[in-house]
This record gives structure tokens, C-alpha cells and sequence, in this order.
């Protein structure tokens, strides 16, 4: 089969950027979407050219490293698939693929098709986590809690991080993302003490980033390779809006958002 | 900077109204009373079909309730002040979102109810504004003069005019898209969702949305074929 990829091409945050073509012979219908870059990256760097960067690390759909939009869709046409699990056998021979990175100021290019998704961490270290005392392992029947909202709790946990979310979005929003955080623990036993500051901080966290609004109409959930349900966005608004009638604290802080690449690194 | 890994700095979060989330509840919250108004004034507007009495006995009697209606008046104009304040400043806030565009997009999920509701909404605004001039305060009255009290009269001259009920048409087609998406939307935004219930509350909103249509749209349509004189 053969392919022509229309990819991303941008040097680093400053630079521009823009389209540049590349025809692929040989592509096997069993391939991944990332093995046919790791394909057309064998050609460029033989012909003494700069591979395409992008982002991976299982390829096997569950770490969230990988994505970037497939002709106008993330993680390409195939519902519940991640680029690196999304096979080429779904593309007819011939056709050209515009492969661009997620769009969004909250998601900066880094380089080519991989973007910094640093303010998922920010979000989640603002509130994804929940008090357990150092010791033995607890007692694995300590907080009995019913199959219906374990199943419930495990469907939100699945999100991977991968931002697709974020880019489908018309409005950048990363509403599904944090509803997914939020709900997963909030519906536990385990996540009950910190409920309400856990729904205050990373909502808070969430708007202190340049996210844009959700507006309920459900591309994200549609992209979603793990199929997070719209009702977690609910979940948030809900224990946003009750933890914001009963709080009794000061304003949360947020964490600021971190630009550029290197910081921390030496310098 | 320093390898050294100190503390992210810290900034306030920000607050209710400041956050998305906040905005969208109040959005949800005012969305409701203006669609209740939408509705008890579809049930005024009806009585046209009972004939001129009736229908003008109905707005003496509204503006005889004076201490009632201008509490009423000022609550629905707080109600599209917040409204439209929250969505133009998440609209600003969603285009700064997204800086660099993609080259190409496809919807796969959304309705195009849901959107056009930056379209739909404002054009709404504008018909109401026309139509506060046109059948409230006589301003705008194309068809004969405006009398005031003759609420009847009023509406069935003016609604003779044939792009005063076109305008009056297209723009509670767009209420509809508007409700359509909002009425369901409101309720996720307050968190509101149960997923046994979610399809039967979007097609409850679509037929809620439909029946409020049809029911606005039949008075100009009736004038125009004659059957309310
Ligand atoms: S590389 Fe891990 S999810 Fe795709």
C-alpha cells in the first residue's frame, strides 16, 4: 500500500512551522500508525534528514504517550484506538493523511508532532491523590465498596492522559481529563476525605491553565480511546459546585503554569 | 533557573465566577429562567386563537400587576446581562485556547445545535430587542399604527407585514436549536447526569424544543394565511 503523509514539520516552540509532504511505499496493512513513521524515519534519517519527532512508549494503548490528530480526528478514524494501536489497514492505498500535533495554548509544541502536556501533572498533583497511612498494606477489605461504583470508579481510572480530549475539543477544554481524575476518586470510600478540596483544587488548577470551557457537546468523549463517559464531566461540575457552597477555607492556591521546555533541567 | 527542584510558585485559583465551571452554572442556572419565561409567554401569546378580548384582557391584566412585573422584568434582564456576560467572556477564553488552528477538523459527535449556540444565541438577542420595539413599546411597528392596549391588533398588523413574520420565523427556529442544545446541556453543567436517563433527556429536549417552536410559529403563520384577523 501506498500512502502520502502530509506531517507537521516544526523545529522547536519559535519556529513557524508548517506542512511538508511525504509519499511512503510499502506500507503493510498490519502496521501500527507508529510503525509507519518508524518506516518513513528509517528513509529520512538514510537520506541524512531530521526524523519526525512524536511521542510513545507502550504501543499497546494503555501509557498515553502517543496521539496527534489523523485528518482532522485524534488518534484517527477508529473509535477506542490510540495512534500507536490504530492499524493501517483502515486506510485505502493512495491516500494522504494530514498528521498534525494537538492544538491547544495549554499544549505548546515542543517539536513536530509531540506538545508539552505538563499541565495534566499540574492538575493532577493539585488534587489526584488521596491520604493513605504509611505502614502495612492496608487491609484489602478495609473499605468495602459495591461492584456498581467500582465499575464506575475503574471506567473513570482508565483515562490514560493522552490529551485527545483537549484536542477534539473546539474550545481546548480539558474537561473530560479532569472529570475522569476527579470522578475516580471521588466516587471511592478512599477519596472521601478529600473530596471537596480534591474537586476545588483541580477544577482550580484546571481554569488556572489555559484551558477553554466545556461546552457539553461530547467530541471528546467520541475520540476518547478509552471511552471516558461525558458523565464524569458532570461528576466534576457536581462536587465542584457543592464543595464550593460548603467550603470553609481560603481561597485554594494553584500551582503556576510552567512555560518553556527547559526549566529545571541545567543551564 | 537552578536544577534545584523548589516549589512551583502558587497562585490564588481562581474563584467561581473566574472559573469555567462556575460561569457554565451560572450560564445553566439563568439559561432555565429565561426558558421558563419562553414558555409561560408562548402560554400568553396562545390565546390569540380565543379572540381579541381574551387576549387583551390578558395584558391589562399583566400590566395592572405593576409591583410584580417589573421585578419579574428586572430578574430576566439580570438573567441575559450574566447569561451573555459568562458566554462572551468563555468564548474570548476558548479562542485564546486555541491560538494555532488545525488545518483540517471533523465533528464526529457534537450536534449542530450544539455548535452554532454562539450564532444562534446573539441572533436571538437581536430579535428580541426588534421585537420589544415592535410589539412592546410600539417604536418599530410596520403594517398601520401602533395602539397602545390593542395587544390583538398589534400583533395581527404586524405580523401582516410579511418579513415581520419572517424574522419573527427564522429566529425561534434558532430559540429551537438554541433550547434544543441548552435545555439538555443545563443540566450537565449543574452535574446533573445519569447515564440510564441521557438519551431520553436529549430527545426530551428536542421535543420540547419542537413543540415551543411550532407554538410560537403558528401565530405569524395564521396571520399570514388568515385565520387570525
Ligand atoms: S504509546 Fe502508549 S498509548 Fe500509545
Amino acid at each position: 500500500m501506498r500512502l502520502t503523509l502530509k506531517i507537521w514539520r516544526q523545529k522547536g516552540a519559535a519556529d513557524k512551522g508548517g506542512f511538508v509532504r511525504y509519499p511512503v511505499d510499502r506500507v503493510d496493512g498490519e502496521m501500527s500508525m507508529l510503525e509507519c513513521l518508524d518506516v518513513l524515519n528509517e528513509s529520512l534519517i538514510e537520506k541524512g534528514e531530521e526524523p519526525i519527532a512524536f511521542e510513545h512508549d507502550c504501543r499497546e494503548g494503555i501509557c498515553g504517550s502517543c496521539g496527534f490528530m489523523i485528518g482532522g480526528v485524534a488518534h484517527g478514524p477508529m473509535p477506542a484506538t490510540t495512534v500507536c494501536q490504530l492499524t493501517m489497514r483502515h486506510f485505502k492505498d493512495g491516500q494522504e493523511l494530514v498528521i498534525e500535533p494537538w492544538r491547544a495554548a495549554a499544549f505548546p509544541v515542543i517539536k513536530d508532532l509531540i506538545v508539552d502536556r505538563r499541565a495534566f501533572d499540574r492538575i493532577i498533583a493539585s488534587g489526584g491523590y488521596i491520604s493513605v497511612s504509611t505502614g502495612n498494606a492496608p487491609d484489602g477489605n478495609a473499605h468495602p465498596v459495591g461492584k456498581e461504583m467500582a465499575d464506575r470508579a475503574m471506567d473513570a481510572a482508565a483515562c490514560i492522559g493522552c490529551g485527545a480530549c483537549v484536542a477534539a475539543c473546539p474550545n481546548a477544554s480539558a474537561a473530560l481529563f479532569t472529570g475522569a481524575k476527579i470522578a475516580h476518586l471521588n466516587l471511592l470510600p478512599q477519596g472521601k476525605p478529600e473530596k471537596d478540596r480534591r474537586a476545588l483544587r483541580m477544577v482550580g488548577q484546571m481554569n488556572a491553565e489555559g484551558f477553554g470551557n466545556c461546552t457539553n457537546i461530547g467530541e471528546c468523549t467520541a475520540v476518547c480511546p478509552k471511552e471516558i463517559p461525558l458523565e464524569v464531566i458532570a461528576i466534576m461540575n457536581r462536587d465542584y459546585l457543592r464543595a464550593s457552597v460548603v467550603r470553609r477555607e481560603e481561597l485554594v492556591a494553584a500551582i503556576a503554569p510552567v512555560s518553556g521546555w527547559d526549566v529545571g533541567g541545567k543551564s | 533557573m537552578s536544577s534545584i527542584a523548589a516549589a512551583p510558585p502558587q497562585n490564588r485559583a481562581p474563584g467561581f465566577w473566574a472559573s469555567t465551571n462556575g460561569k457554565k452554572i451560572v450560564m445553566a442556572v439563568t439559561g432555565a429562567i429565561l426558558f421558563a419565561f419562553v414558555v409561560g409567554h408562548l402560554a400568553g401569546n396562545l390565546q390569540i386563537y380565543e379572540g381579541p378580548q381574551k387576549l387583551n384582557a390578558y395584558g391589562r391584566f399583566l400590566h395592572s400587576i405593576g409591583e410584580l412585573l417589573w421585578p419579574v422584568r428586572i430578574l430576566l434582564l439580570t438573567c441575559v446581562g450574566l447569561h451573555i456576560t459568562a458566554t462572551a467572556q468563555l468564548a474570548l477564553r476558548a479562542k485564546r485556547a486555541r491560538p494555532v488552528g488545525y488545518s483540517r477538523r471533523q465533528a464526529i459527535a457534537s450536534s449542530y445545535a450544539s455548535r452554532t449556540m454562539y450564532w444562534s444565541g446573539p441572533i436571538v438577542l437581536a430579535f428580541v430587542i426588534f421585537h420589544l420595539l415592535n410589539l412592546t413599546a410600539g417604536y418599530i411597528h410596520p403594517g398601520g399604527a401602533f395602539v397602545e392596549g390593542d395587544v390583538y391588533h398589534n400583533v395581527v398588523s404586524g405580523f401582516q407585514v410579511w418579513w415581520v413574520s419572517a424574522w419573527y420565523i427564522f429566529s425561534i427556529g434558532l430559540l429551537g436549536l438554541h433550547l434544543r442544545h441548552g435545555l439538555w446541556s443545563m443540566f450537565q453543567s449543574v452535574g446533573i447526569h445519569q447515564p440510564r436517563y441521557a438519551a431520553a433527556m436529549k430527545s426530551a429536549a428536542f421535543a420540547i424544543a419542537l413543540l415551543i417552536v411550532l407554538g410560537y410559529i403558528s401565530i405569524p403563520i395564521s396571520v399570514l394565511l388568515g385565520l387570525v384577523k
